[in-house]
């Protein structure tokens, strides 16, 4: 199965039965492929003695942790076929996971966001206010994770405009500009929790009490990487949601969840607060006592496998974060598939994700 | 200033290239053609033409030649 027919399938169409064929199918295929083209994980295989012949369901696919991308670097493809090399978000001093693309998987990287995220938003492209500073995409020869978010997303965006400044301080002038252009539009607002929190809705916060006010009651935003710091301040969802519709009427707003080792791939919440795999990826939830697949509702350590990746073998990771399960195929909001609650990292885990790695310098 | 001349000079400008150059270029064939880059060129050649891509266009742009298929479809109706 390629990957191009996957894309051709409504991203929350399929129900559990068909998207597990599905997803059983391809992660086999993809498995036998990283198997043949990367020598360090056909050594793995060797050494658990894998066999293919015994995978009745993508869930008894093996799953490799995900920093060993920061120990390994683990590709499927030669070095001349690779195009782009992402890393994922560390704080100062920590090792970094090194992700190998080459066209193709670059390309379906961002193919699939545009199919999960217009699902979300509509296939039109909106003006678009990104919530951090331009010196993010700047080092182009490697990409963060930060800057790969705010690249993915700007495909969404008509016109452009980065609402901070280098120093991190609202660009209030040319957001008051902006807003008045594009007046009556729908305006997607994107950026990762914590700088949207210290940096946007503070000073929003601020200028309100000065009297100066924006309206953004025809926002929608969309925002990712890690809640951490804004549960140590005793900032809930609930709250994020509250104070930024009471301060500007920003009223539509998605987290979603994703990691760079998986890029593409990302779980956007729903309007019933639910993160949702699509049938390009999905979470399994495993009991950290033996890996066994826990129940609808059970914690436990987040795998996730995805469809895309065909340069480097991480198809299928183990993750340092615990979620739950709360539903497959039945959430009001009428998406297909599993949705699911991301708890926090596991106690002992690094700090990683682009809100958060950010958020120790607070 | 005819059509091809502002579709060429979208990507001379935006890549810093030569004319010369155009012909048969790819996505990631230099390094200026890279994601941010194909941003660039992409804001470049709507201004130029006072249209807006759909996002599959954007996607699917991924050479010289192929950029001026896609604008010549009815959508955009670009003639070279």
């Amino acid at each position: 199965m390629t990957f191009d027919e996957i894309l051709n399938i409504p991203p929350y169409s399929l129900g559990k039965t068909e998207k597990e064929k599905l997803l059983t199918e391809r992660l086999a295929e993809l498995n036998k492929l990283h198997q043949e083209n990367c020598p360090e994980y056909r050594r793995m295989m060797e050494a658990i003695d894998f066999d293919a012949q015994k995978i009745k369901s993508y869930a008894d696919l093996p799953y490799l942790p995900v920093r060993l991308f920061k120990e390994l670097e683990l590709k499927s493809v030669p070095q001349e076929d690779v195009v782009k090399t992402m890393t994922s978000s560390g704080t100062t001093g920590q090792a970094v996971s090194k992700i190998y693309l080459d066209r193709a998987t670059s390309s379906n990287q961002q193919k699939t966001m545009v199919k999960i995220v217009s699902d979300f938003t509509g296939s039109s492209r909106m003006p678009m206010i990104i919530i951090d500073c331009p010196s993010v995409v700047k080092n182009r020869a490697m990409f963060s994770a930060r800057g790969a978010g705010i690249l993915g997303f700007s495909i969404f965006g008509s016109k452009k405009i980065y609402a901070l400044d280098d120093d991190m301080k609202l660009d209030v002038e040319g957001v008051r500009n902006f807003l008045d252009q594009y007046q009556g539009q729908r305006i997607l607002l994107f950026g990762f929790t914590f700088m949207i929190w210290q940096h946007f809705y503070k000073e929003l916060l601020r200028l309100k009490e000065e009297g100066v006010t924006f309206d953004l009651s025809n926002g929608i935003l969309i925002h990712g990487g890690g809640w951490k710091k804004l549960i140590s301040e005793a900032v809930s969802h609930d709250e994020f949601h509250q104070k930024l519709k009471a301060v500007c009427g920003l009223e539509h707003i998605h987290d979603y969840y994703g990691m760079v080792e998986q890029t593409g791939c990302i779980y956007m919440e729903c309007e019933c607060g639910h993160l949702h795999a699509s049938i390009f990826s999905d979470v399994i939830v495993r009991r950290p006592i033996d890996f066994s697949e826990a129940d609808i509702g059970e914690p436990g350590i987040i795998q996730v496998v995805s469809t895309i990746p065909e340069s480097y073998p991480g198809h299928s990771l183990l993750t340092e974060d615990e979620g739950v399960i709360e539903g497959i195929d039945d959430c009001p909001c009428g998406r297909k598939g599993k949705y699911f609650k991301i708890n926090g990292r596991l106690k002992n885990a690094e700090i990683r994700g682009c809100s958060d790695t950010y958020a120790t310098k607070f | 200033m005819s059509n091809i001349e502002k579709y060429n000079n979208a990507f001379i400008e935006t890549f810093e290239i030569t004319e010369d150059q155009l012909a048969g270029l790819k996505y990631q064939d230099i390094a200026a053609w890279d994601s941010v880059g194909h941003m660039g060129l992409i804001a470049a050649l709507e201004d130029a033409f006072d249209i807006m891509m759909d996002t599959d266009d954007i996607i699917d742009l991924s050479s010289y030649e192929k950029g001026k298929e896609i604008l010549a479809k009815d959508e955009y109706g670009v003639e070279f």
